[in-house]
């Protein structure tokens, strides 16, 4: 029974790493185009909203608003005013760019928020797990944080497939350069894409911020763990991303459970094999 | 087959300067201070790593954030040798550098399954696992890293001032060597394949492979030598652990930001990178955090302005070429 | 010339690709209700003055006057927005959209017209029972078809083809180049590069031939005589045409 406990906290923490990709997968998808500050925008999420709720006194519910609007701003202006003007056939500058954007970010937090590590408490929330038969548990807050990635999952699904901006972002992956030709402003589409990009990035950040401790330099190896999850998702696939989120997140959980030490090496090890074995991902929908 | 055609106005000026800046390096154990000497091999192992990272990333398009792997793995490969093997420090270097290039063989085909930016995140991936793994190994102290015996450290010589002499030469071999076989290389048939690479990545089928061929063989060549570099900035360091063996700031930040700034893709980019960057942190000693920020802005602000950094804006204000690497054919 | 109430004037028309010159010089004037035909070899610069024309190539400084308005330099959205479309070379339909949203996505630029799904699939029926297919899992010609239906949902004044007749069968050629006359019949002019000659003389109120980056013929098609487009589609050594034109796609 206690393999089948380590199996659901799994399955529930890849809930998480699935939020942590769609970003990620998102930006891609549509503008070919890795940020390589993924995870330092996730950990940013996450000091607004410990700013917000934990230094200001907000409610958490306008804590969750005004750090997804925030971020939203951020990457829509981001976008349009930096991030465009370097992206193009030479894949340089972007990775420069975003690398660059990572190193002051990270910086610029230690500065602000100093080293130490911090955590938004959600009470009692914390604490509380729902008992199943057969000595099972499941902690309510990852129950939670899973359901809500499946909410937002589910919102872009809806977005991608059911509005007429989705459509547009998916012409857009096919084939930007013909997007003007049917009058959309690539630079507006592009930004628009880094901004729901950038809201899904403020979820995953409050969702890390209530769930664990992180610090400012906690972004890279999320960083690592979206990118783990897109490639073992598949390129381009929604919900090839939650699968990705779900194989690493149960990699992890059942390597800690042989040595502590060996969780987040499990992982990496995990994404290694299937890179070798099914270098295409799970799910693939889209070529590199 | 080819000559390089010196051009009488030039060549002599930058000849001489090449030739007064070795000289100088060269004599530096006779006239630098204990701390100046320091630097100086600090510096001249960052020029080594610089440059192999420009030779990655300016002249085959292969962005790696993961260079660190090879940094960490060389040295750790060094300390390992040094303390089980009996060897003499100064073949326990190279050895570590051959067999992190042969290391380097399977890692890079996993690597490149990966193109373009995720190739990127990709190689710090597998430098993430290095790390990790050398935190698994107790004989090397673990997490919390180990030092080099003192009797290994004296088998290299006796007296403190010609253990740094010795260690100097190997900085002074690295970092003048470095330049000298990226010079050699692009100078040699391989320049000519890079040239390829640059003008037409996706071409026919035939001339894909031999790109991915010599992509993955200059892949595996600057691991091996990253590694070499590696092997000694730790044994001047004397002391390795996991998060300093494996740093993406110390290894990969640091140096990207150098080559970038500096100018990617040629040969003096890297030497004024690793010059600017050096004389910039004399001044910001004490700026912490800002430092770093300052740098990312700067990297920022050259793929903005212009991607070829400062030796572009050199040059195009008239500073004459050091290396040509222009090969002529006879007709 | 009409110097200033023309619906299209091109003047002194120049373009490059890198150091290559494309374009030298071309003048072209169409009104409004022509249908234009360019015709001229492989590489004449037909497909570059409709990438100019749209704004995909970079057409700052050039006098590209439409419907009164300056539009040279302006981006591509912008320019389609004015009501200029284009059925691009090789159709270039969207892979992961279906033929519907294919069509849809033709109309984001909202401009108002004659032209919705219902119109398009009055016009080619065959895309009604497919409407819900991957857009690319139609035959060559009924992804035309597609590809003509995205530009007019965008109710374009100026409708501009590249090579519609590439690589279909005649019949398919001919099926197609009937939707011309009910296109232009709702009120759009239309710019058409075509190799197949006979097609485009057909349909064409105007032709004017390109040869290296330059006009060498220009007129209405029933003052052009044979011998005369000959000459301006192969240049002047070309009794014995040894290009790589096959000499049965003209006429």
């Amino acid at each position: 029974m206690e393999w089948v406990n380590v199996l659901i906290q799994g399955v529930l923490l890849g809930g998480l790493y699935a939020l942590f990709a769609a970003g990620l997968s998102l930006m891609f998808g549509v503008m070919r185009f890795v940020n390589i500050a993924h995870g330092d925008f996730i950990v940013l999420a996450a000091y607004l909203m410990l700013s917000f709720v934990t230094f200001m006194g907000w409610h958490p519910a306008l804590g969750i608003m005004a750090v997804v609007l925030v971020m939203g701003t951020i990457g829509y202006l981001g976008q349009r005013i930096l991030l465009n003007r370097v992206l193009g056939k030479d894949i340089l500058p972007p990775i420069l760019v975003t690398f660059g954007l990572s190193i002051i970010l990270q910086n610029g937090m230690m500065e602000v928020f100093s080293a130490d590590s911090r955590r938004v408490s959600s009470g009692a929330l914390d604490v509380a797990s729902i008992s199943l038969p057969g000595d099972l548990a499941i902690g309510a807050m990852p129950l939670l944080m899973f359901v809500v990635a499946l909410g937002v999952l589910a919102g872009l699904h809806v977005l991608f497939f059911h509005t007429a901006l989705g459509r547009l972002l998916r012409a857009t992956s096919d084939d930007a350069e013909m997007v003007p030709l049917m009058g959309g402003n690539k630079a507006h589409i592009f930004a628009l894409a880094t901004m729901i990009a950038s809201g899904v990035v403020a979820v995953a950040g409050i969702m890390l911020a209530m769930k664990t401790n992180f610090d400012p330099s906690a972004g890279p190896s999320r960083l690592l763990f979206a990118f783990e999850a897109v490639i073992i998702g598949g390129l381009g696939s929604l919900w090839g991303t939650l699968a990705g989120g779900v194989v690493l997140g149960v990699a992890q959980v059942v390597g800690a459970q042989i040595d502590a030490g060996f969780q987040i090496l499990a992982g990496h090890l995990v994404f290694l094999l299937i890179l070798v074995v099914r270098p295409q991902g799970l799910f693939a929908r889209m070529k590199g | 087959m080819t000559t390089a055609p010196l051009t009488r106005r030039k060549a002599p000026v930058s000849l001489i300067a090449i030739f007064v800046t070795i000289v100088f390096l060269a004599a530096a154990p006779f006239w630098a201070s204990r701390g100046t000497l320091n630097m100086l091999m600090e510096a001249l192992a960052f020029l080594a790593l610089a440059q192999m990272w420009n030779l990655l990333a300016g002249y085959t398009g292969l962005i790696s954030v993961g260079q660190q792997a090879w940094v960490g793995l060389g040295g750790y490969l060094f300390f390992a040798l040094a303390m089980f093997s009996g060897l003499p420090l100064l073949i326990a270097l190279p050895v570590a550098a051959l067999l992190s290039g042969l290391i380097a063989f399977p890692i890079g085909w996993i690597a490149f399954r990966l193109q373009g930016a995720y190739f990127a995140i990709g190689t710090w991936v597998i430098a993430e696992v290095f790390r990790l793994i050398a935190a698994q190994f107790s004989a090397l102290g673990g997490g919390s890293g180990i030092s080099l015996p003192i009797d290994v450290v004296k088998s290299l010589a006796t007296s403190r001032g010609a253990r740094d002499m010795v260690m100097y030469y190997i900085a002074f071999g690295l970092g003048i060597g470095s330049v000298v076989i990226v010079w050699l290389m692009l100078r040699s048939k391989w320049g000519l394949a890079f040239t390829a690479i640059r003008d037409s990545e996706p071409a026919s089928e035939s001339i894909g492979i031999r790109i991915r061929r010599v992509k993955f063989m200059v892949y595996v060549a600057t691991a091996a030598s990253t590694a070499l570099t590696g092997g000694f900035i730790f044994l001047q360091k004397l002391r390795i652990t996991p998060d300093a063996a494996f740093s993406v700031n110390e290894w990969s930040a640091f140096i990207i930001f150098i080559v970038v700034i500096g100018g990617i893709g040629s040969i003096e980019g890297p030497i004024l990178g690793v010059i600017l960057f050096f004389t910039l942190r004399s001044f910001a000693a004490d700026w912490g955090s800002w430092y770093l920020i300052t740098l990312g802005a700067l990297a920022i602000g050259v793929m903005l302005v212009d991607r070829q950094g400062m030796w572009s804006i050199l040059k195009s204000r008239g500073v004459p070429v050091l290396f040509k690497t222009t090969r002529w054919f006879e007709p | 010339m009409t110097p200033h109430n023309a619906f299209l004037e091109i003047r002194n028309l120049t373009a490059f690709y890198g150091d290559f010159q494309a374009l030298f010089g071309i003048d072209l004037t169409m009104d409004e209700g022509d249908t234009m035909a360019v015709i001229g070899a492989n590489g004449a610069g037909k497909s570059t003055i409709l990438r100019t024309l749209t704004g995909l190539l970079p057409s700052k400084g050039q006098d590209i006057r439409f419907a009164g308005a300056a539009i040279a330099g302006q981006p591509a959205h912008l320019i389609h927005k004015a009501g200029i479309a284009m059925v691009p070379e090789g159709r270039r339909l969207f892979p992961s959209l279906t033929v519907e949203e294919n069509l849809s996505i033709g109309a984001s630029g909202k401009r108002k017209g004659p032209w919705s799904l219902a119109a398009i699939y009055e016009l080619f029926p065959d895309l009604h029972d497919r409407r819900h297919h991957g857009g690319t899992a139609l035959s060559g010609g009924q992804q035309q078809m597609v590809a003509i239906g995205r530009a007019l949902m965008s109710n374009p004044r100026l409708l501009l083809c590249d090579e519609i007749s590439l690589g279909l069968s005649p019949k398919v050629i001919k099926d197609i180049y009937t939707a011309v006359p009910l296109i232009r019949a709702r009120g759009t002019s239309m710019l058409v590069i075509e190799q197949d000659i006979a097609q485009a003389m057909a349909v064409a109120t105007r032709v004017i031939c390109l040869q290296e980056g330059r006009v060498s013929l220009s007129g209405r098609p029933e003052d052009l005589s044979r011998a005369e487009i000959t000459r301006a589609y192969f240049g002047l050594e070309a009794d014995e045409p040894d290009t790589n034109e096959p000499a049965q796609e003209m006429l």
